[in-house]
């Protein structure tokens, strides 16, 4: 059973881990609208395709001037 | 009243009913629907133009009725645009791109949402734009250079929403601080609680079958580690407000939760340094878990009723024109007039603070400050109220009060004195609890005194066993639990309780206080009588020519007589109006007037026969007549809504008396309580009447709820035991009031009162069974039965079960 000094640290990073996710996740508003986004997957993003063409152009101009 | 056949055709976008004769359609997916109105059809015309039709296949409610809400919001948004008054809401992040807060009106499902972001984000030179639902607020940025905000708050309006600019108050923005704060915390217990928690069965296995101490050693360390963040991070707030009880002499809740967390750890760090016995960091962290979950439901339910307040104040007209030396003018914040500066106030307008006429002549609606419904004549001389609105024709006014002397902030301390005086219920539960708290701390002490003498090995395993068992952790779920669930059930349908304490009262009233305008009617004039009085024109053409007189009047009255005519109106010469009384003009050549009785004889010396107005409805009266006779009389009256009379059957049936209590005169409101089967109802009554009456109620031992809205409600309902305020007209009553209706749906009312009976069975059941629990588990704790685990094990039991039963109010 020696193996737990090795396996409850690793937990506890992953623990640690979870925290920090989770308070960048409140610090950057990701619980800001907890209603809105559920609804948001059932409808099309779309409707605009020539400004998302736009931007779509916009991205390639800057990765090819990278 | 409706014709029982056209109640089948609604409106697409706004599904009020389709009015008769009238044919508009747009086609939405492929098939074309019916419109109740020219507004309702300019927006779903947009809505369709911008492909955006899918909004209708997801919304949930209703859209707002478009009709007159367009024009009236076009007329202020240019006033957005200039610096002046951006200065307070706008934030400049680059010279030409600005970022800005906006409340959104009329949002009532998500698809709502969406097709505000869509629409906002097609529009050139916004560059993001994003609305949050459950706040109901917008953030917007955009390229100064190639949009003005006003072509957005426009284009909003464009599909049926108002959006206005705000200023996120202080108060807001300390909630949502608290909020993400609170949400850390709970977070972080909740988190490290389960590695807790494991650690905790892997020893109360050790317990059982034997464990080598190396490991013991190793978990608990580790446990200590993991609890020690939650302890003092996550504890904090409540050792925060302990402390301030303890300061102030008190025993709240927070006292006992505090000591028994802090008795809980530092006896496990004992125990780990050698004093021997259990570590209980696992009844730490989950008592600190759970507790923290119900403190932060119930900061959600204030901050959420916090935001509705906002809104409504934030709605009334900021701006005022102040005239400058010469002819010249300027738009000013309303906040910045001062005493002695004449403002000018164009028909439509709000008139931004208390003063007195200089010039014009016009009508005023006060509806908002007096409840009266009618719009009343103001010339040179008379006095105007902030906040209410000019009619007619344009005004100079001279500003004579400011800030804190205007009747609108008269009658918002009046509000808060009223409020200050209020049966406190919600503190009763506290004392109660701090009683419970002092006897549990001297049964504590008393029992860890007979414990060390008696057998010094064992008196700290038992005082915390006493201290966990009967921590009063169940107790003090049972009444916030049920009261979150209910509360959270009841905001869903449209009903917001502000105040704690609104639906432990709401489930003990007895009787239902009642105002009608705005109320139990919709506050808007409908024609329910057309008397003919000459044989010279029918009834049809008696209301072409009243309607063509009033075409172009924007008074209640007026929109009561071309809501009522169907046919096209005609052209009408020479009008003249005589703000507050009358109209005449010539029609296809013929002189006609329309007005009050008063009106008709001044100008034509005809006055109408006794037998005449027997056969009249009560109600308001408009005549009409040519030189030489009277044509016909038109009765007005507010409509009934239809939900009234089901409100008031059901609530009798709940044991619950209805009374009404209005300004309006004895005829009107003895027409509505008749038809509604209110026996008890009192006409012609000033808010300070209300008040005595109610006042009067309570002193014979009634608990009274009331419903009004309009700002001269809000004293009334700040006296009352439990007040619900219309969230429509009620800008400043919702400001005063512990609920708020948010739909026009009176049923909710009646839900609301069921929903409250149901939740104080379930605290009373959630009661009983901690005390019986604590009852049962003290004794056998203080004789050394029970040991600390098993006494973690019940108290968190005991704690489900409390939580548990108070789901039962979400159904």
């Amino acid at each position: 059973m020696e193996i737990i000094f090795f396996l409850i640290p690793i937990a506890l990073l992953l623990v640690a881990g979870i925290v920090a996710g989770l308070f960048w996740a409140v610090k950057s508003g990701q619980f800001d609208d907890l209603e809105g986004p559920a609804y948001q997957i059932l409808m099309d993003e779309e409707i605009y395709p020539e400004k998302k063409d736009e931007k779509k152009k916009q991205e390639k101009n800057k990765a090819s001037q990278k | 009243m409706t014709d029982q056949s056209n109640q089948d055709i609604r409106c697409f976008h706004c599904g009020l009913p389709v009015p008769e004769g009238l044919e508009l359609s747009v086609e939405i997916n492929h098939q074309a629907q019916p419109m109740c109105c020219k507004g309702c059809e300019a927006v779903a015309r947009a809505i369709v133009a911008g492909g955006m039709e899918s909004y209708y296949q997801y919304r949930t409610e209703k859209s707002t009725t478009a009709k007159e809400l367009v024009p009236d919001v076009l007329r202020q948004t240019e006033v957005y645009d200039r610096a002046e008054v951006q200065r307070s809401f706008v934030r400049r992040s680059d010279e030409n791109i600005r970022e800005a807060s906006l409340i959104l009106e009329g949002i009532d499902c998500a698809a709502c949402v969406w097709l505000n972001e869509q629409h906002i984000k097609g529009l050139p030179g916004v560059l993001e734009a994003q609305v949050n639902y459950s706040t109901h607020r917008a953030r917007v940025v955009w390229d100064e250079r190639k949009i003005k905000l006003s072509d957005i708050l426009k284009a909003i309006a464009e599909i049926g929403y108002i959006a206005h600019p705000y200023d996120p108050s202080q108060h807001h923005q300390i909630l949502e601080k608290q909020r993400k704060d609170y949400l850390k915390r709970l977070g972080l217990a909740g988190a490290l609680g389960m590695q807790v928690m494991m650690f905790a069965i892997a020893m109360y296995n050790g317990d059982w079958w034997g464990m080598e101490q190396k490991y013991r050693t190793f978990i608990e360390w580790v446990s200590l580690l993991l609890t020690l963040p939650v302890f003092l991070y996550s504890g904090w707030p409540f050792y925060r407000a302990a402390w301030r009880d303890i300061k102030h002499r008190r025993a709240g809740m927070d006292v006992p939760i505090s000591l028994g967390i802090i008795i809980a750890f530092s006896g496990s760090l004992f125990a780990m340094a050698g004093a021997g016995g259990h570590v209980y960091f696992d009844s730490v962290v989950m008592f600190i878990f759970f507790l923290l979950t119900a403190r932060y439901l119930e900061l959600v339910a204030r901050k959420k009723a916090s935001e509705h307040t906002e809104a409504l104040i934030q709605s009334q007209a900021t701006t005022a024109v102040r005239e400058l030396s010469g002819n010249e003018t300027e738009i000013v914040a309303a906040q910045e007039l001062e005493a002695g500066d004449i403002v000018q106030v164009r028909p439509g307008e709000t008139i931004p603070s208390d003063g007195e006429v200089v010039e014009g002549r016009s009508s005023i609606d006060e509806s908002l400050l007096s409840g009266e419904s009618r719009p009343c004549l103001k010339q040179a001389g008379a006095k105007v109220i902030g906040g209410s609105i000019n009619i007619e024709s344009p005004l100079r006014i001279r500003v004579t009060e400011i800030g804190q002397e205007t009747v609108l902030s008269t009658i918002l301390r009046l509000v808060e004195r009223a409020q200050s005086e209020k049966p406190a219920i919600a503190r009763l539960a506290d004392r109660v609890a701090g009683r419970f708290v002092a006897a549990i701390l001297l049964l504590a002490t008393v029992v860890a005194i007979y414990w060390y003498l008696k057998d010094p090995t064992q008196w700290l395993a038992i005082t915390i066993s006493v201290l966990v068992v009967t921590c009063p952790c169940a107790l003090s779920l049972a009444t916030p639990a049920a009261i979150t669930a209910a509360t959270g059930t009841l905001i869903r349908q449209g009903l917001l309780c502000s105040r704690g304490y609104a639906l432990e009262t709401l489930a003990k009233v007895n009787h239902f206080v009642f105002d009608k305008t705005g109320t139990l009617t919709d506050g808007q004039l409908e024609i329910i009588q057309v008397l003919q009085l000459s044989d010279d024109l029918d009834e049809a053409s008696c209301l072409l020519q009243a309607a063509s007189l009033e075409a172009l009047s924007e008074h209640p009255v007026a929109r009561a007589f071309i809501k009522s005519c169907k046919t096209g109106l005609r052209a009408v010469d020479n009008l003249s109006s005589t703000p507050g009384s009358g109209l005449a003009g010539r029609i296809n050549g013929r002189q006609v007037f329309l007005g009050s009785m008063q009106y008709i004889q001044q100008e034509t010396g005809l006055e109408m026969k006794d037998d005449q107005s027997k056969r009249l409805k009560p109600g308001s009266r408009v005549l009409l007549s040519d030189q030489n006779d009277l044509l016909a009389v038109f009765v007005l009256q507010d409509a009934i809504r239809d939900q009234a009379a089901p409100l008031i059957d059901d609530l009798r049936q709940a044991g619950i008396q209805s009374l009404l209590f209005s300004g309006d005169d004895e005829t009107a409101v003895s027409l509505v309580a008749e038809k509604l089967g209110i026996d008890d109802y009192r006409s012609a009554m000033l808010p300070a009447d209300k008040l005595q009456q109610l006042k009067e109620l309570q002193q014979q031992g009634a608990t009274v709820a009331m419903l009004g809205d309009g700002i001269n409600d809000a004293p009334v309902l700040a006296g009352a035991d439990v007040s619900i305020a219309m969230g429509e007209g009620a800008r400043y009553a919702a400001a005063a009031a512990d609920m708020v209706l948010f739909r026009q749906d009176l049923n909710i009312i009646f839900r609301g009162v069921t929903t409250a009976r149901k939740m104080m069975r379930v605290i009373r059941q959630n009661l009983s069974w901690a005390l019986a629990y604590n009852i049962i588990a003290l004794p056998l704790a203080a004789a050394g039965f029970i040991q600390p685990w098993m006494a973690a094990l019940g108290m968190s039991a005991s704690s489900l079960i409390v939580v548990a039963n108070a789901m039962r109010l979400t159904k």
